[in-house]
């Protein structure tokens, strides 16, 4: 089956500023795709461009197989999106603003598929408040409800969890989920926080400074393999040693006489902690961070 | 196109402030007419100083269609900006709440949104004018009555005889609609090059008073380019209440402003269609 999205070698500079560099992928149908990055590393540029509000200035976008550009606009009828903030016409309300862009959508749709997409993202019964009186939470699931409403295959969702309290990215991500698994929507979903796309990306790209830095199935690039586990333990001169005898030599990545770091499995931790114990090494802490996350964090700093 | 030209119709006509200018047009009309009726005389006689030596002026001269005519005159300053108001909000503002890139993941193309918001804001400058029909021809012609009607020129009074003033005022609202127009497709291409609609309204009003004071002063090298102001042929309305109307020049000052309507719309398409939208 043909990606449901694929660039190739997409480019953007604005001035002298490159915000988009060489970038090729693509997404399969039933993908939630993550794209991370931190902020300014060309999320927002790579997706504006996805959907025509950005001019690339080299590269090609295929939508379902076929060349985008400005010529085939019709393409995005197959696409919903929350590009930023969900940004709406505050003076009329939230059915009224579902209406207009649900007439802008180029398809003919009931007042049926209005209320359902009302009822899914929960706003039934909200929908005659003017969206001006909304919170941040539902303007977001507003702004879901018109990325759907006219049935696309991809929704296209910058960084959805924005702004919204922890019961409200809760919500949304639970939503995600529900919109890929119960829906069968493929999903790009962008945020600078790994934490956010690794709860529920099953495939993940990550760029910096517009380039592609690494992609792949989520479940891979976090491999519990890779786990970094760092250990601090009361200052023994006995330690290296005993640790140079042991099984846990091999994963050891840096230590001194009061830290260790190890790349190990993460399933193995209590095996480490009994073995410390046991040979009478006073443990202070044990963190473990995912080696992709320590790479990503010194990206971002 | 007639359902998303809808679209931008529900939009403009259910935000209050498109209502401002209609409001605006409807206190000056009322302030004017209250003013004719409490010291119109006055006025006149100030105006006609010089003639009643000479002429015997019997008759209602302050009648409603010698009112709509100041109406008329005093509102060439203001319509430009009530009609800026809508027309320069129209791409900016939607940039500026943000509404503009989810306009723009739709799949209508970038030149047929224009012609969309351009046709929606012809709508409403219509609408503006007849309302300006309404309120200062059609009140003040049942506050004051029909009369004969009295233009008062710098070097010339001009009487035309009352059954032969309705046509008249009718061709005027049409060119006055018609140079609207151009201001409405100007203030729209600012719009496309600004992200906040303060701007493209500022702008608007701007150009239209220093263009208005280039076209009525009389300086040589003024003259040289007044013909090609769009501000010069504005006032071709006031043609209809000569003696005899100039035909020919209202057909050239009417293409004048077709012309820069053209090249306004065209510019904002050209320019547009290949902005990238980081707003």
């Amino acid at each position: 089956m043909e990606p449901i999205i694929q660039t190739q070698h997409l480019s953007k500079t604005f001035k002298t500023f490159k915000a988009v560099d060489d970038l090729s992928f693509s997404i399969s149908h039933g993908d939630i795709y993550g794209f991370l990055g931190q902020n300014g590393a060309g999320k927002s540029t790579t997706m504006r461009m996805l959907l025509g509000l950005i001019y690339p200035d080299s590269g090609k976008i295929f939508i379902e197989g076929k060349e985008f550009n400005n010529n085939n606009r019709k393409l995005l009828s197959s696409i919903g999106a929350i590009i930023e903030r969900p940004d709406m016409y505050g003076y009329l309300s939230g059915w009224e603003n579902l209406k207009i862009f649900a007439a802008l959508s180029g398809k003919k749709i009931p007042e049926s598929r209005l209320y359902e997409v009302l009822e899914l993202v929960n706003l039934r019964g909200r929908e005659k408040d003017k969206v001006k009186a909304y919170s941040q939470g539902m303007k977001q699931r507003l702004g879901i409800a018109i990325a759907l409403v006219h049935s696309p295959n991809l929704l296209i969702l910058d960084e959805p969890t924005n702004g919204l309290d922890p019961q409200g990215i809760a919500e949304m991500r639970s939503l995600i989920l529900s919109l890929s698994h119960d829906h069968g929507k493929t999903i790009l979903i962008s945020s600078h926080l790994l934490y956010e796309i690794e709860q529920v990306a099953t495939k993940m790209l990550i760029i910096h400074k517009g380039k592609k830095v690494v992609e792949g199935k989520v479940s891979d690039l976090l491999n519990p393999e890779e786990t970094l586990v760092d250990i601090k333990v009361r200052p023994d001169e006995t330690l290296q040693a005993k640790l140079a005898v042991s099984e846990w030599t091999q994963f050891i990545t840096n230590q001194t006489h009061a830290t260790v770091t190890l790349k190990m499995n993460i399933a193995n931790i209590p095996t480490l902690n009994k073995w410390l114990v046991n040979n009478d090494i006073e443990v202070v802490s044990i963190n473990s961070t995912h080696s992709l996350e320590a790479y990503f964090l010194s990206l971002t700093q | 196109m007639i359902k998303l030209l809808r679209i931008e119709l529900f939009k403009i006509f259910r935000r209050p402030r498109t209502y401002i200018s209609f409001g605006i047009v409807t206190a000056i009309s009322l302030i004017i007419q209250l003013a004719m009726l409490s010291g119109g005389k006055d006025f006149v006689s100030f105006g006609m100083q010089g003639v009643t030596d000479q002429f015997d002026i019997q008759g209602d001269i302050i009648n409603g269609y010698f009112v709509t005519y100041i109406i008329l005159q005093s509102l060439l300053v203001q319509i430009p900006l009530l009609v800026a108001l809508v027309a320069g909000d129209m791409l900016a503002g939607e940039a500026n709440i943000g509404t503009l890139r989810l306009l723009l993941t739709k799949p209508i193309s970038r030149p047929k949104l224009i012609m969309i918001k351009f046709l929606a804001s012809l709508v409403y400058t219509i609408l503006l004018i007849v309302w300006l029909a309404v309120v200062g021809l059609f009140l003040s012609l049942a506050i004051f009555g029909e009369g004969d009607m009295i233009n008062m020129k710098s070097d010339a009074f001009i009487m035309i005889l009352k059954n032969d003033v309705m046509w008249r005022y009718v061709a005027a609202f049409g060119f006055a609609a018609l140079a609207m127009t151009a201001i409405a497709a100007m203030a729209m291409m600012l719009s496309a090059f600004a992200d906040n609609s303060i701007g493209p309204i500022i702008a608007t009003m701007g150009i239209v008073v220093v263009l208005t004071i280039l076209s009525s002063l009389e300086l040589p090298l003024f003259n040289l380019i007044k013909p090609y102001l769009f501000t010069t042929h504005m006032i071709g309305w006031k043609g209809f209440f000569d003696d005899q109307v100039p035909y020919g020049a209202i057909g050239r000052s009417a293409s004048v402003l077709v012309i820069y309507t053209v090249a306004f719309l065209g510019t904002t398409i050209a320019y547009f269609n290949k902005k990238d939208i980081t707003s």
